[in-house]
C-alpha cells in the first residue's frame, strides 16, 4: 500500500513541477516578445546612424522627408503627433471626465444600464471604423459646414482620436470615482455643501490618480493610433500651422511608407518607430508614477 | 406656542413639550422601500443638552439620527412621513438642505477627514460657504481646533495631511470641522466607536465642554457612555422608542421592563 502511495506521489510532484515550468514558459513568451520586437526596431533603427553615417539629431530635428534624395527629417511628424494628441486631449479630457462623473455620481441606474455598456463598445470598435467614421462623416462636414477646401486635416484627427480615447478616460476615471469612499461625500454634505460642489472639491480631488491614469492611458491610445489616423490626416508632410492643414503623424508615416520601402528608407521608418516608441515608454513611466502615488 | 401641530390623541408616547426643545419630533415615520424602519417616534430634544439615543443594533438609532440632517435623502427610495421641528421649523417642508446641514453638524462613527491638510479640512466647510479672508479663516480654524480640544496636538502641523493623526486626533478634527461651521446642532453617530479608550475619554470630555454652545445628539453603543455624558436618554428598539426619560431615570428606574432588560445587559 505504502509502496503504491509512494509512487502515485512522486508523479503528483512530477506534475507539479512540470505545470510550473509549462506557465513560466508562457509567461516569458510575452516577455521575449517584447524583447524580440524592441532589439529588432531598435537594430534596425540604429543602424543607418551607426554604420551609415546618418546624424541623429538631424533625423529628429530635420524638416524635409524625401527618400528618394535622401532627406530623412521626421520633426514635422514628432510635432504633429504632438499637436494630434494634445488637440484630442483638450477636447477628449473635459467630455470623459463629465461623462465619468455623471456616470458615477449623478446619473440615475437605468441611465447607467444604458450609458455604461454603450462606452465599453466604444472602446470595442475596430479603430478602422473609427477611420471609416471620420472619412464618411467628419470631414465632410468639415469641407461643407465649415468651408474647409480639404476636409482630411489637424482637426479631423484631433476629433478622432478625442473620440477614440473616450471610453479609455471614462472607464477608467469612473472607476476611480467610485472608488472613492462614500464617507468623504457624506462628510462634504453633512457641512450643507452641495452635491456639485462636493464633486468637485472633494470626490475628483480624491479620485485625483486615477483620473490623471486615465488621462495617461488615453494619450498611449491617441498617439500610437494609427489606422484611423491614415484616412483623415491627409498625409501631407509639413508642420502644421493651422487646424485646417492636412498633416502627417509619426505612425501612419510608417504605415504608408513601410510597404514599398527598402535599405535605408527602411531603416529610417523603424528609426521613426523607436521615436514612437520612446513616446510610449515615457507614458508608461509616468503611469507608473502615478499609480505608485495613487497606491500610497 | 411651540408645536402647531396637533398630537393625535392615540400616540402612547407624549413628547414633554418642553420650553427648552430645539428639535421637536412628531409621528416621524420612515421607509426603506416597503420596509419600514422607524415607527411613530415622537419626543422632543433640549437645546445645550446631551441626548443619547440607545438601542441594540438595526434598532434605528442611527436611522433616526440621519433624519434630522435629512442625511437619509441620499439613499434611494427612502419615504418619511410626520414632522420634525427645528426651532420651529418643519426641516421636511422645506427642501433647502444646505441651510439644514449648516445649521445641524454631523460627525461620523469613523473619523473621514478629506485627504487635505489639517487647516484645509476645517477651514473647507466655511471655504465652501463663500469664506475667502485668510485672517477670517485662520480664526475660525484655530478657534474650531480649539473647541474641539485639538488644537495644541496640531498647531504646528497645520499645512500636513490630515490622515497622518491618530484615530482619536483625528475624530477631534472631524468635530472641529463641524463646530467650524457654527452649528447649533451636532449629531454623533458613534464618535468613539472606533476610537481607543483614552481617546474616547477625551472625546467625552469634550462632549461636556461643548453642551455650554451645542444641543448634542448622539448615539452610541456604549450604554457607560450614554448613563456618563449624556442628560437624557432615549431607548430604541426595532425602529420604536420604547422609553424616553433623564437618563438618570433611564439608568436608575426605567419604566418599561424591556429598558431594563437592555441596560442590565441581558439582550443587545
Amino acid at each position: 500500500m505504502s509502496g503504491f502511495m509512494e509512487k502515485s506521489n512522486r508523479r503528483k510532484y512530477f506534475l507539479e513541477k512540470l505545470s510550473g515550468k509549462l506557465f513560466l514558459i508562457c509567461a516569458f513568451i510575452s516577455v521575449i516578445s517584447l524583447a524580440l520586437i524592441i532589439s529588432f526596431v531598435f537594430f534596425k533603427g540604429f543602424r543607418p546612424f551607426v554604420a551609415e553615417g546618418y546624424n541623429f539629431i538631424q533625423f529628429l530635428l530635420g524638416y524635409d522627408w524625401v527618400p528618394g534624395e535622401g532627406h530623412f527629417g521626421v520633426f514635422p511628424m514628432i510635432v504633429t503627433s504632438l499637436y494630434a494628441t494634445i488637440g484630442a486631449l483638450i477636447i477628449g479630457v473635459p467630455i470623459g471626465l463629465f461623462t465619468a462623473v455623471f456616470l458615477a455620481e449623478i446619473a440615475p441606474k437605468p441611465i447607467v444600464k444604458i450609458l455604461s455598456p454603450a462606452v465599453q463598445l466604444l472602446a470595442g470598435i475596430p479603430s478602422v471604423l473609427f477611420g471609416v467614421f471620420g472619412l464618411a462623416v467628419i470631414v465632410p462636414f468639415l469641407q461643407n459646414y465649415l468651408g474647409l477646401a480639404k476636409g482630411q486635416s489637424l482637426i479631423a484627427v484631433i476629433i478622432v482620436l478625442a473620440i477614440m480615447m473616450l471610453p479609455t478616460i471614462v472607464t477608467v476615471s469612473e472607476t476611480a470615482i467610485r472608488s472613492v469612499p462614500q464617507s468623504y461625500r457624506e462628510g462634504s454634505l453633512a457641512l450643507g455643501v452641495s452635491e456639485m460642489r462636493t464633486i468637485f472639491k472633494v470626490v475628483i480631488p480624491a479620485a485625483k490618480s486615477g483620473i490623471m491614469a486615465a488621462i495617461v492611458l488615453g494619450m498611449g491610445r491617441a498617439i500610437g493610433e494609427t489606422m484611423a489616423v491614415i484616412l483623415v490626416a491627409g498625409n501631407s508632410l509639413m508642420i502644421p500651422t493651422s487646424l485646417t492643414d492636412s498633416v502627417r503623424p509619426l505612425t501612419t508615416n510608417i504605415a504608408l511608407e513601410m510597404g514599398y520601402a527598402a535599405g535605408i528608407h527602411q531603416e529610417m521608418l523603424f528609426a521613426t518607430g523607436i521615436v514612437l516608441f520612446s513616446f510610449i515608454l515615457i507614458l508608461n513611466f509616468i503611469l507608473a508614477k502615478i499609480s505608485a502615488k495613487g497606491g500610497q | 406656542m411651540k408645536t402647531a401641530v396637533q398630537l393625535p390623541k392615540n400616540n402612547s408616547f407624549q413628547p414633554q413639550n418642553n420650553k427648552n426643545a430645539k428639535i421637536s419630533v412628531h409621528n416621524f415615520n420612515l421607509f426603506y422601500g416597503e420596509k419600514q424602519a422607524l415607527f411613530d417616534i415622537s419626543l422632543d430634544i433640549n437645546e445645550k443638552e446631551i441626548t443619547a439615543l440607545i438601542g441594540p443594533s438595526g434598532c434605528g438609532k442611527s436611522t433616526f439620527l440621519r433624519s434630522i440632517n435629512r442625511m437619509n435623502d441620499l439613499i434611494d427610495n427612502v419615504k418619511v412621513s410626520g414632522e420634525i421641528f427645528i426651532d420651529n421649523e418643519n426641516i421636511y417642508r422645506s427642501n433647502d438642505v444646505i441651510k439644514l446641514r449648516t445649521k445641524v453638524g454631523m460627525v461620523f462613527q469613523k473619523p473621514n477627514l478629506f485627504p487635505m491638510s489639517i487647516y484645509d479640512n476645517v477651514a473647507y466647510g466655511p471655504r465652501m460657504h463663500g469664506i475667502k479672508n485668510k485672517k477670517v479663516l485662520n480664526h475660525i480654524v484655530e478657534e474650531s481646533l480649539r473647541g474641539a480640544a485639538i488644537w495644541d496636538e496640531v498647531k504646528d502641523r497645520l499645512k500636513s495631511s490630515a490622515l497622518g493623526l491618530s484615530g482619536g486626533q483625528q475624530q477631534r478634527v472631524c468635530i472641529a470641522r463641524a463646530i467650524a461651521m457654527k452649528p447649533e446642532v451636532i449629531l454623533m453617530d458613534e464618535p468613539t466607536s472606533a476610537l481607543d479608550p483614552i481617546s474616547t475619554l477625551k472625546v467625552e470630555e469634550l462632549l461636556s465642554q461643548m453642551k455650554e454652545n451645542y444641543t448634542i445628539v448622539i448615539v452610541t453603543h456604549n450604554m457607560q457612555q450614554a448613563a456618563r455624558v449624556s442628560d437624557r436618554t432615549a431607548f430604541f428598539l426595532n425602529g420604536e422608542v420604547i422609553e424616553y426619560d433623564t437618563t438618570d431615570t433611564i439608568f436608575s428606574v426605567p419604566k418599561d421592563k424591556r429598558t431594563e432588560e437592555y441596560i442590565t445587559g441581558r439582550f443587545g
